[in-house]
């Protein structure tokens, strides 16, 4: 038991000891013999935090290398290794600020009864004045996004207006009015240009709000992407076209048809550029621009997936159905569903801060989470109460979206565009080399060239983004298998069918080990195939010897 | 309720009334994404730099000799003047910094072979009317030798010793003189015993400051020791060599600038086989030499092409050539390992950098971080295949391309030939022998 179930047994202290013994002698497990100074432990304990945080990945063992010059510049290569973790956990001291927060003083008191009325009097003013409401009536319903740096919110009305602005000083972009439905909008690289999806085509703006470009390719587009590290604008049409729009040189970059019907949703994987398409008949497929099939097809709800969001670092993602549930995936190894929630009404746009706070926009409410997943726990808990709530006014909810580097929430909604105080959302301590929220105009020049040098290939975009750099340990033989594109399929049904005998038998095997997990691929659904067939011929000979023994005696046909 | 919300006052990024704002960092890798990937592109973007960089010729030395290059030497004292000797026996000293012509002399009737600048300042030239001694730095141009010795030639090369007032002379007649120039003394004279074919290169070791190599037209290696005033080894190889030179910083490692286009690293305490084989010109390797950190070799060839090697590299690091230059016969380091100059059959002495991409000049501290930053990229990507092909490619001429690929044909053959021979007969018994082990034929004490 305590084998299989390591991960979520939490031993209390006294089981740690151990009461082994009946006179209450306590056997001390992991006693330390060796006598080590309390410096050392203090150092071996920093490397240690240094190494989960900062760390990527687990060092190369160099002791087992024969070879000495290789074990010599691997063990100098391992030690830089170690000192640039403890550097850099040694440079968290430097850092400025602090991520805020909503904590209950006393147990009767609910983080979520808290109104915005009541966060706007107890903090700044500078802060206050970051929540406010814009009455806009006539044209929505209003989806909303912010630009990288969470400097600038584009607002795009259903029905034809669109506006920017830099939203902390209040000032106003560019307006638009279009006068033709308009499905998505989204900021490019940067808050100088803007894609908007319209009844037909994409039109890519300036910030002064000058059509530039009219994408003639992407019709009837109903979602759009931005991969800002592969300069790549991905758009899902309606009729369930994928397209890869390299914004930079602006080729058409890939275009794939996923064939499962009007898409529903569309989400990117900011981890590693993987897009989440979700789809009506309740699966999400995963997208890559190398790939003209699904990475990953993942049956999420029974019912159409109306939203999809993905924390920061790719590790779980959150989708929203229409069959009123809400999932918790952890996509690493697409197992069941880590937790799920049920939602009143279905909802219609999630969304995870950079904190991991998740924001969950259904029918006029507003909900948002905290803790639904946590890299640092092994098992999830499943969230009692919820952090914040909003809304109940009558506005339905198009789109919740947090702003990068604050504590504020996003929602566009029937009646305009609410911006929502939510302490502890954001991600405090910004990097200005990455993407700086409080960038000059220099800067913001500057980075941009930084960026079109460093941009990555559509072709890099994988799984496992840090795939790139690494070995290719395949042999030979299996690279040539590989490239080699005439070679005949390996058919699975035979494969399975040939190592099928006994309990360790391919398919037996498969069956107890990869059917309990949530993934159908062309093999799952061979094999699938496959039993059924097999059930379909045993119970055709059970039927026979049944008819053999005759009515009397066939409750006594042996059953295989 | 306690709460608490982000506030990053504006001022804090950026001092009222300052125009520089701050840049604080984070890093966390959750917002970093795609770091390896980014880095990756970076170090591509570094590699590419650096090819585009990579402008390796500087120009020529005034107007250069009316015929071909065949000494060159540098004065060790004096970090801007070179010394090259041409065909017609003229003799001219450089000075590197305004690239012109220094001093001049018509010192031989012909060929000049050997050339260097003594300890006190002095020019030693010789050819096969004798050993002339002259003074560049005082002497107005063409003027009348302060010395001349003519016995005993003719005379094939020359080195001077680190440090005392000797040269060491060889010649002809299969032995080497060594004169000392404050006592006009007749010359000590050291042979391998009844050896008799001309020795064409000799060279004093700067470690080891009394050791002198030689190498002679019957393929032979031979060491000297002075303090004993005998020769100590003699090698014989399995094609002659062109020129011998010890590492000055390693007293027992030298190289050997073959006929057969191999530079071979051979270590005076184990001549049993060369240390290492440095392949890659198509045609004999006619000068080779130390960088002086000892890390890194030039060699000049018949080819028309200078390369530049890594010590414990078997292939060069960068190839130069021009369209113009003709067979390279001579080159040398500045003392500074930064620049390289050649002395070719066309006559002009070419000035080159020792690093294509490098430039000379003060850098900012910015400047400086980036280029470091570039270069510890490409180590680290340096095993990509993209980032390996970019940085290794060499644009060749044409002749060399087709010289390099008809030679690898030749040599796959030869090999080819052998297997065959030892598949069927007694020699599939003997064990095989190793590259380094067959360059070396006999070996005498």
């Amino acid at each position: 038991m305590s084998n299989t179930m390591e991960l979520n047994t939490v031993d209390p202290p006294l089981a740690r000891l151990g009461v082994d013994n009946d006179n209450g002698a306590l056997t001390i497990r992991n006693a330390r013999t060796e006598f080590k100074s309390k410096s050392e432990l203090a150092r071996a304990k920093q490397q240690r935090q240094a190494q989960k945080t900062y760390g990527r990945g687990r060092g190369i063992d160099v002791k087992g290398i024969r070879d000495k010059k290789l074990r010599r510049n691997l063990t100098t290569l391992e030690n830089k290794y170690k000192t640039a973790t403890l550097k850099a956990k040694e440079a968290e001291i430097l850092l400025e600020n602090t991520a805020g927060f909503l904590e209950p003083e006393t147990e009767l008191e609910r983080t979520y009864k808290v109104r915005q009325g009541d966060i706007r009097k107890d903090v700044a003013i500078e802060v206050a004045q970051k929540g406010f409401e814009l009455k806009l009536d006539q044209l929505g319903p209003y989806t909303c996004e912010y630009s990288r740096n969470g400097r600038d919110l584009i607002l795009a009305g259903r029905k034809g207006h669109v506006a920017t602005m830099d939203w902390r000083e209040g000032k106003l972009g560019c307006e638009l009015q279009l006068g033709e439905t308009i499905r998505d909008a989204r900021f490019l690289h940067n808050n100088q240009f803007f894609a908007v999806a319209q009844k037909k085509y994409v039109y890519i703006y300036d910030a002064n709000g000058v059509e530039l470009h009219c994408l003639k390719k992407h019709v009837e587009v109903s979602h759009m992407e931005f991969l800002p590290y592969h300069f790549l604008l991905a758009t899902l049409s309606i009729s369930g076209q994928l397209k890869y729009q390299d914004t930079s040189t602006g080729q058409l970059v890939a275009e794939i048809p996923t064939k499962l019907g009007t898409p529903v949703s569309l989400a990117q994987n900011p981890h590693n550029a993987i897009l989440h398409v979700g789809q009506q008949n309740g699966t999400v497929t995963l997208w890559s621009p190398n790939v003209t099939e699904p990475l990953v097809k993942l049956l999420a709800h029974r019912g159409p997936v109306r939203d999809i969001a993905v924390d920061r670092e790719g590790r779980y993602m959150v989708s929203a159905g229409q069959d009123s549930k809400m999932c918790i995936w952890d996509i690493r190894n697409f197992k069941e569903a880590v937790s799920s929630y049920f939602t009143r009404t279905p909802a219609s746009s999630v969304s995870i801060s950079d904190t991991g706070l998740t924001a969950v926009g259904w029918g006029t409410q507003t909900t948002i989470w905290k803790g639904l997943f946590s890299k640092e726990r092994a098992v999830q808990e499943k969230v009692q109460s919820p952090y914040m709530t909003w809304g109940g006014e009558g506005h339905a909810v198009e789109r919740v979206r947090w702003c990068p580097f604050e504590d504020i929430l996003g929602v566009g909604h029937t009646e305009g565009f609410s911006s929502m105080i939510v302490p502890g959302a954001g991600e405090a301590n910004y990097d200005a080399l990455e993407v700086n929220p409080y960038e000059t105009k220099k800067q913001r020049q500057e980075g941009e060239v930084k960026a079109l040098l460093n941009k990555l290939k559509p072709e890099m975009i994988s799984l496992d983004p840090n795939f790139i750099g690494s070995l290719d340990l395949r042999s030979e033989k299996q690279r040539q298998a590989d490239k080699d594109l005439d070679a005949p399929a390996v058919d699975i049904v035979e494969e399975m069918r040939h190592r099928a005998r006994g309990k360790s038998g391919a398919l037996k095997k498969y069956l107890r080990k990869q059917r309990k997990k949530n993934i159908i691929d062309e093999k799952r659904l061979k094999v699938e195939e496959m039993v059924k067939e097999m059930q379909e011929k045993k119970d055709e000979k059970h039927k026979e010897r049944q008819a053999e023994l005759g009515p009397a005696l066939a409750r006594f046909a042996r059953k295989e | 309720m306690k709460i608490k919300a982000l506030t990053r006052p504006t001022s804090v990024q950026q001092a009222p009334g300052s125009d520089v704002s701050r840049a604080p960092r984070n890093l966390a890798p959750e917002i970093h994404p795609f770091e390896r990937a980014r880095e990756y592109q970076r170090a591509l973007n570094a590699v590419k730099l650096e090819r585009m960089f990579a402008k390796p010729f500087l120009g020529q030395l005034g107007e250069g000799h009316v015929q071909g290059i065949y000494s060159m030497c540098k004065d060790k004292n004096d970090i801007s003047s070179v010394a090259s000797g041409s065909g017609d026996g003229v003799v001219k000293v450089w000075d590197l910094t305004s690239r012109e012509q220094a001093w001049r002399v018509s010192a031989h009737s012909n060929i000049v072979k050997g050339l260097s600048f003594t300890n006190d300042k002095k020019l030693l030239s010789c050819a096969t009317d004798g050993i002339k001694l002259w003074d560049p730095y005082t002497q107005i141009d063409d003027p009348e030798p302060l010395a001349t010795w003519q016995e005993g030639g003719p005379y094939t090369s020359l080195s001077v010793h680190r440090t005392g007032n000797v040269f060491a002379s060889s010649s002809g007649a299969g032995c080497i003189r060594v004169w000392d120039l404050d006592h006009s003394s007749a010359p000590q004279t050291i042979q391998w015993p009844s050896f008799t074919d001309t020795i064409t290169d000799v060279c004093f070791n700067q470690v080891e400051t009394s050791v002198i190599g030689s190498v002679a037209t019957d393929r032979s290696v031979i060491l000297f020791d002075l303090r004993t005033n005998t020769p100590v080894i003699k090698t014989v190889l399995k094609f002659a060599a062109n020129r011998i030179v010890f590492n000055p910083m390693e007293a027992m490692n030298m190289a050997v600038a073959s006929e057969d286009h191999n530079i071979y690293i051979f270590d005076a305490r184990n001549f049993d086989k060369a240390q290492n084989i440095q392949k890659g010109h198509v045609a004999a390797v006619m000068d080779v030499e130390f960088s002086p950190t000892g890390e890194e070799l030039v060699s000049g060839s018949y080819d028309r092409t200078i390369r530049i090697w890594r010590r414990d590299q078997g292939t060069s690091r960068d190839m130069y050539h021009t369209k113009r230059m003709q067979r390279v016969f001579r080159t040398c380091w500045t003392m500074d390992s930064k620049y390289l100059l050649s002395g070719s059959d066309d006559g002009n002495v070419r000035l080159w950098r020792a690093n294509a991409s490098e430039r000379s000049g003060v850098k900012s501290a910015k400047q400086r971080q980036a280029l470091e930053y570039n270069k510890a990229l490409t180590e680290r990507f340096g095993h990509m295949p993209e980032i390996r092909r970019i940085a290794r490619h060499r644009h060749q001429p044409k002749v060399v391309k087709k010289a390099g690929e008809i030679k690898r044909e030749e040599l796959a053959a030869i090999k080819r030939r052998e297997e065959n021979e030892r598949k069927h007969s007694d020699k599939k018994f003997q064990k095989r022998k190793g590259e380094r082990e067959k360059a070396i034929l006999v070996k005498q004490q």
